[in-house]
């Protein structure tokens, strides 16, 4: 599938044509871990966009659960959207800095309806229990949490509507070490109890060759490479992948003979 | 209860070096009301300086700005020495009949700019957007003066509202739908002027800061979630983006005395505009101190409104 995205001068007749996504060909096995992997600016959170169908492919088409979702009509979209969520990056600006904390892990119910008000209150305080987050906390406002704490909630929120795909769109970047081992246990945990699918986007090649089964990776808009973890660390066939396990170490050495100087 | 205090005090003293200003600025203007009549030989130098120490214009200043400030306390704010009479009774029906005409505009212009900037913000980009910003533009960069005489040149051609004034003669004569119908007839084209001055700021605000929220990645989510376009505008973008939009509610408050001064003056209209051009004329001082304290108070009126809607709509503000 293919996404391009067009920007006209209001002054020329010139158009700046970006080419986000060529040709993307992803398969996303079930249950299973996928991490997307490439350098700024390749696509990688377009493609993730057009997975939750917050943009729409201008060729080809996103198959999920044997429907074509982006054929898919505004109902039959309503229907499918809880199934498919997303975790951004930025914490602070996914959350809704007028809402509480219990307000904004009931969004998702409260959206799709159907629950009276003190249902999705309770509902609320047994998710943010499930993230590891307190319950007496429900009136906090996300400015009142740490950044760690903040994408408990937004996992919180993803969860709520029991989704089978969650898109985790950078969302362990700008954490601490270990914060981020703890979101990611969090993450491992709730993948087994509701038998969730992830797409992990990232560029810490180092976290993807921990945790991920299957690795994706993304150039220029084209996916070039995508096999298992041990097919792309132990023999990555495409030049690039290369220069990205390269660099990675490059750093990697680089950190560790400045380390031992000091 | 605290903060309320401090800021009445706050506003009492601002009220108070304005006036001071006032005074002190139309002292070091040239000339005074009976200048005129020094011209007119039939009066003599001695009766001008009779009549200008029977209105106390020969005392000192601190003097007169004592008189004034117990004329104020008293409730009559000074005499208009054209009118023969207080201030107060004076700038009370202008106000009023300035008050009709703003204030109706300025709501007119808010009721338009909201739905039409939620809904070009959302179709950012498109052609629908950008044929709104360049109407946005060309109004903007037309003088309110130019818009008004244009409306009059066709009215003055076609007859089909009255061309300046605020009522016809016989209004009392009418029913009261009658007089309502002439009153707004008369209203039309005032109205109309102030909103098209008013409404491309508003617009673009408005717009400016929805097309900012709604790129924010807690729109992304709430669209992932599959809300309702409609909800999404109004329940969740519009209060994030409202802040800014408050901050300038409360200057459309602080103008409503004295943004329709131009448009009052070519259409004839009896509001606060052209007796203040008379009063500055004719330097009939208490009357343009009076009025400039006016829109002085709907100044501060106006940000006083603006800092409580903000603490009402705005649950961070209250947390703080």
């Amino acid at each position: 599938m293919s996404k391009r995205y067009v920007q006209r001068s209001p002054f020329s007749r010139k158009k700046f044509v970006i080419d986000a996504l060529i040709d993307v060909d992803l398969e996303i096995a079930p249950k299973c871990m996928t991490a997307l992997v490439g350098e700024s600016g390749c696509g990688k959170s377009t493609l993730a966009s057009c997975l939750v169908m917050l943009e729409r492919p201008d060729r080809g088409g996103i198959w999920f659960e044997g429907n074509e979702v982006s054929r898919c009509d505004a109902a039959e979209l309503a229907v499918l959207r809880p199934r498919l969520q997303m975790v951004f990056q930025d914490s602070a600006g996914a959350l809704n800095p007028r809402f509480t904390a219990g307000q904004i892990v009931a969004e998702p119910l409260e959206i799709q309806g159907g629950e009276s008000a003190k249902n999705l209150r309770s509902r609320a305080g047994e998710l943010m229990e499930e993230v590891g987050l307190s319950a007496d906390w429900i009136d906090r406002r996300p400015l009142e949490f740490s950044g760690g704490q903040r994408q408990r909630l937004a996992i919180a929120r993803a969860i709520a509507l029991k989704p089978a795909f969650l898109v985790l769109d950078e969302s362990l970047s700008g954490l601490d070490l270990s914060t981020q081992a703890q979101i990611l246990n969090l993450l491992l945990d709730l993948k087994t109890v509701h038998s969730l699918t992830y797409l992990l986007i990232s560029h810490d090649l180092s976290l993807v060759g921990q945790i991920a089964e299957f690795v994706a990776v993304m150039h220029q808009g084209r996916i070039v490479e995508q096999g298992t973890r041990q097919e792309i660390f132990g023999q990555p066939q495409h030049a690039h992948t290369r220069d990205l396990l390269n660099s990675c170490r490059v750093m990697e050495s680089a950190f560790h003979t400045a380390g031992g100087r000091s | 209860m605290k903060y309320l205090e401090r800021r009445v005090i706050h506003a009492v003293l601002l009220l108070v070096g304005v006036s001071v200003l006032c005074f002190l600025f139309s002292d070091l203007a040239p000339g005074s009301f009976f200048d005129e009549m020094k011209l007119n030989p039939q009066i003599s130098a001695e009766t001008v300086a009779a009549l200008r120490s029977q209105y106390g214009l020969d005392q000192p200043l601190p003097v007169r700005y004592g008189r004034w400030v117990k004329s104020a306390v008293r409730g009559d704010w000074g005499y208009s020495l054209a009118y023969h009479s207080p201030v107060r009774s004076l700038l009370l029906v202008r106000a009023r009949n300035t008050l009709l005409l703003t204030a109706l505009a300025t709501l007119l212009a808010w009721l338009i700019a909201i739905p039409v900037g939620v809904w070009i913000a959302s179709r950012s980009g498109k052609w629908e957007d950008r044929l709104t910003l360049a109407g946005t533009s060309v109004l903007l960069s037309v003088p309110e003066l130019v818009v008004t005489l244009g409306l009059l040149y066709w009215v003055v051609r076609t007859h089909v509202l009255p061309a300046g004034g605020m009522i016809s003669v016989g209004f009392d004569e009418l029913g009261l739908w009658g007089k309502f119908r002439d009153l707004a007839a008369h209203l039309a084209i005032p109205v109309g002027v102030l909103v098209l001055a008013g409404l491309p700021v508003l617009l673009r605000h408005v717009r400016a800061s929805m097309v900012e929220v709604l790129k924010s990645p807690f729109m992304q989510a709430a669209r992932g979630h599959g809300i309702g376009r409609f909800r999404l505008l109004f329940r969740y973008a519009l209060p994030a983006a409202a802040n800014p939009l408050i901050s300038l509610l409360g200057l459309s408050v602080a103008g409503l005395l004295s943004g329709s001064l131009l448009v009052e003056v070519i259409m004839g209209w009896p509001g606060l505009g052209p007796l203040l051009l008379e009063a500055s004329v004719s330097r009939d001082i208490y009357v343009v101190v009076g009025a400039v304290m006016a829109s002085t108070f709907f100044m501060i009126l106006g940000s006083f409104l603006a800092d409580v809607m903000l603490v009402v709509i705005d649950p961070r503000v209250r947390v703080e």
